[in-house]
């Protein structure tokens, strides 16, 4: 599946390992948030970038400590509809200051790019083969917002009182 | 009233081409119906029984003449010459086509309307009390709050896709117009001990099949720091709220399983951060602007006594007992507020036609400051009559067949549009509504009982507030014939109560009879001048039941 990442489809040198996979012995590699909870020492002993992918209802806050050595944090959405995913981005990058990667998988729909964008993901699994086209469109799609998100888009509030401030 | 800026316009316009693009990709078949269904329903388009219904928000209940004559263009042009006022502040029109629906918000778009948030699981359109700003008994004007809300709301990134649909309600008034407790979250603004005005915050209440009246959450709110709390309010729900069973997903099940003290804890909690972290952004200037649209109007000084309204009541009986119902007092000394009830004898409640809406938009310009207000109730409202005028308004809405002297009387009823129009309805609701407004069409009647809520909704969802009812009926389907259960004994106001079930439900062709045989154990128990719900609530369910299933 094409990865857009900051609006250009990139390789992924990323591996995820299921929870009863073996660990490879090199590159790096996503496991869930039970195997990073259960081999934490381990994982940090390889000495290979590390990433977490969380499910809609893990709490995040189970990865604060964390956040410093994690290059990736995935974020799925199974079903579009679920909207967990969309505070657990703005909590990462709002609340906690998370940097690195933060990425949508799953079902994500092109109609979801902008809001999501704006929840502070910057990379996408998304099933289209005109990825780029499709995020180019989207993210042009809105020029106003009411809303501070997590992105650097000025709200409307700011705009409107720029001269009086 | 809100005038749109440049940005608000760029917004509804970007809107407006995003849909019709999605329209294209769906009428060339690039979406397939699945693919199309979520975006469809996120611009207020539902495929109903029979043709599609586009849902329009009417923000606050607030609407210009320009606009109300828009919704009549609309009407006329793309619809069958009508539209349907609902429970939540919305116009429906039931029977547009696909392909016309995005030059439909177009048209919407030149008057400043849209149709964003009416459907999906988002933050639903804001309704308030359809005397906001004119009361005499308004602590506050509670629209530029809902201005504030309806923009924060509006596409917010992290709360287009909730676990199911959200509706707030603000009222400043003392008396609740605007049904809070049945809302997810209810905001009333009022005055605390030092004099401050601020938001006592409900949250968790709903209707459908788990009614709930909502349990404050925070006694008092500062102003300024209302978005901040929602923000908090809607995120807790957000990660918490059920998703696995859409009947448990409303926020009222999460503050029931929680208990509203650890609901409240965590929302305070979030609240907080948020607060810290200064990622709600509402400037004190923009608190400004936005409360320079709701300024009052240009009032002419005007004595509090009005010779030529009192003789007019004297002259005409009539006249004196439309004013009794449909007048209510203004904060501005010479005026008055006028309810029409879409309510005549034998009709649909909440439909008016194209025509009476353009009539209704002219006396609102002649008679008033062009502005019109909908109610949760179905009705329309002119919020700012001369009382010296009200006489002659009074003939011109006869005219329109909509001067009709009931509101808040038995035929002044909330009805949902039933299996008539709904694809999830059991039951039909119009003819029911029909049946009991033809039997007490006389109006000497009605104005004898005295002031009676009836709600009616034709399937367990309550679209028509049936739980909230003085009397409740909900249609149920049994083997497949209509049936309808009747409630006594619930109220949306301050002093809000849930309905309890009289007894086994009863066939269509006896609901009016039932309504009847209740209006008259009532009549028979009421002590002076005691309205039927004092009396239910004195007596208690067992005289209504016993009288009601002695004769069946």
């Amino acid at each position: 599946m094409p990865l857009l990442k900051h609006g250009r489809v990139v390789d992924d040198p990323w591996h995820l390992v299921g929870d009863d996979d073996p660990l490879p012995a090199e590159g790096p590699v996503v496991v869930t948030l039970k195997r990073w909870t259960a081999e934490r020492e381990a994982l940090l002993a390889r000495g290979w970038p590390l990433g977490v992918r969380l499910e809609p209802a893990d709490l995040v806050e189970t990865l604060v400590p964390d956040l410093a050595r994690l290059e990736l944090i995935e974020v799925d959405f199974p079903k579009f509809n679920d909207g967990r995913g969309y505070s657990t981005a703005r909590l990462l990058r709002q609340r906690y200051r998370y940097a690195g990667e933060l990425r949508a998988v799953g079902r994500v729909l092109r109609d979801q790019l902008l809001y999501l964008h704006r929840c502070g993901f910057d990379a996408f699994e998304i099933a289209r083969e005109d990825a780029v086209e499709t995020w180019i469109k989207a993210v042009s799609e809105f020029g106003a917002w009411y809303q501070r998100g997590a992105d650097d888009r000025q709200t409307v509030n700011a705009l409107r009182h720029r001269r009086a401030s | 009233m809100y005038r749109y800026d440049d940005y608000d316009r760029q917004i509804v316009a970007e809107r407006v081409e995003q849909y019709r693009d999605q329209v294209r990709r769906r009428i060339s078949g690039e979406l397939s119906e699945d693919e199309f269904r979520p975006l469809r329903l996120m611009n207020g388009l539902y495929l109903q029984l029979h043709a599609y219904m586009l849902r329009i928000a009417i923000p606050y209940g607030t609407l210009s003449s320009a606009q109300l004559r828009r919704l009549a263009e609309i009407g006329r042009r793309w619809d069958r010459g009508y539209g349907h006022f609902t429970t939540r502040q919305n116009i429906q029109f039931n029977w547009p086509r696909l392909a016309d629906s995005p030059d439909i918000l177009q048209a919407l778009a030149d008057v400043e309307m849209h149709a964003i948030q009416t459907s999906g699981n988002c933050i639903r359109n804001t309704t308030a009390d359809q005397f906001a700003g004119v009361a005499l008994d308004e602590i506050e004007d509670p629209r530029p709050w809902c201005e504030i809300i309806r923009q924060w709301s509006t596409f917010h990134p992290e709360f287009t896709f909730l676990p199911r649909k959200f509706k707030i309600a603000v009222t400043g008034s003392a008396h609740d117009r605007a049904a809070l407790r049945v809302h997810d979250i209810g905001l009333a603004l009022k005055r605390n001990a030092q004099g401050e005005v601020g938001f006592e915050v409900m949250i968790g209440g709903g209707q459908g099949r788990t009614p709930m009246l909502a349990p404050t959450i925070r006694e008092f709110l500062p102003k300024a720091d209302l978005l901040p709390y929602l923000e908090a309010a809607l995120r807790v729900y957000n990660r918490a709220g059920r998703r696995d069973n859409i009947y448990k997903a409303r926020i009222k099940i999460l503050v029931g399983a929680l208990g509203a003290a650890e609901y409240a804890r965590q929302t305070e909690e979030e609240f907080q951060r948020i607060k810290a972290e200064g990622s709600v952004e509402l400037l004190p200037a923009e608190i400004e602007r936005i409360h320079a649209f709701f300024a009052p109007p240009p009032y002419e000084t005007l004595s509090a006594d009005v010779p030529e309204f009192v003789a007019a009541k004297l002259d005409d009986r009539r006249f004196a007992r439309w004013a009794r119902t449909n007048v209510s007092p203004h904060k501005q000394p010479g005026y008055a507020i006028v309810t029409i009830t879409l309510k005549p004898v034998g009709g649909v409640p909440g439909d008016a036609t194209s025509d009476q809406m353009d009539a209704i938009a002219d006396l609102a310009d002649r008679y008033g400051f062009g502005e019109i207000r909908v109610t949760h109730d179905q009705n329309l409202v002119l919020p700012d009559v001369k009382q010296s005028n009200l006489s002659a308004l009074w003939a011109a809405l006869k005219a329109l067949n909509l001067g009709e002297a009931n509101a808040g009387l038995v035929s002044d009823m909330i009805a949902c549009p039933g299996l008539d129009y709904c694809n999830l309805a059991n039951a039909r609701s119009i003819p029911v509504a029909q049946a009991i407004s033809r039997r007490f069409a006389d109006l000497e009647r009605q104005h004898e009982i005295g002031e009676l809520r009836i709600k009616m909704s034709g399937c367990i969802n309550a679209c028509g507030h049936h739980h909230v009812g003085h009397i409740g009926i909900l249609g149920v389907d049994k083997n497949g014939e209509e049936f309808y259960q009747i409630t006594l004994g619930g109220s949306a106001d301050e002093k809000a109560s849930l309905g309890k079930i009289l007894g086994p439900s009863v066939p269509r062709e006896q609901v009016a009879d039932a309504v009847e045989t209740i209006i008259d154990t009532y009549l028979g128990l009421r002590k002076d001048g005691e309205k039927f719900l004092d009396t239910y609530r004195r007596v208690g369910i067992a005289p209504f039941k016993e009288k009601l299933y002695a004769t069946a």
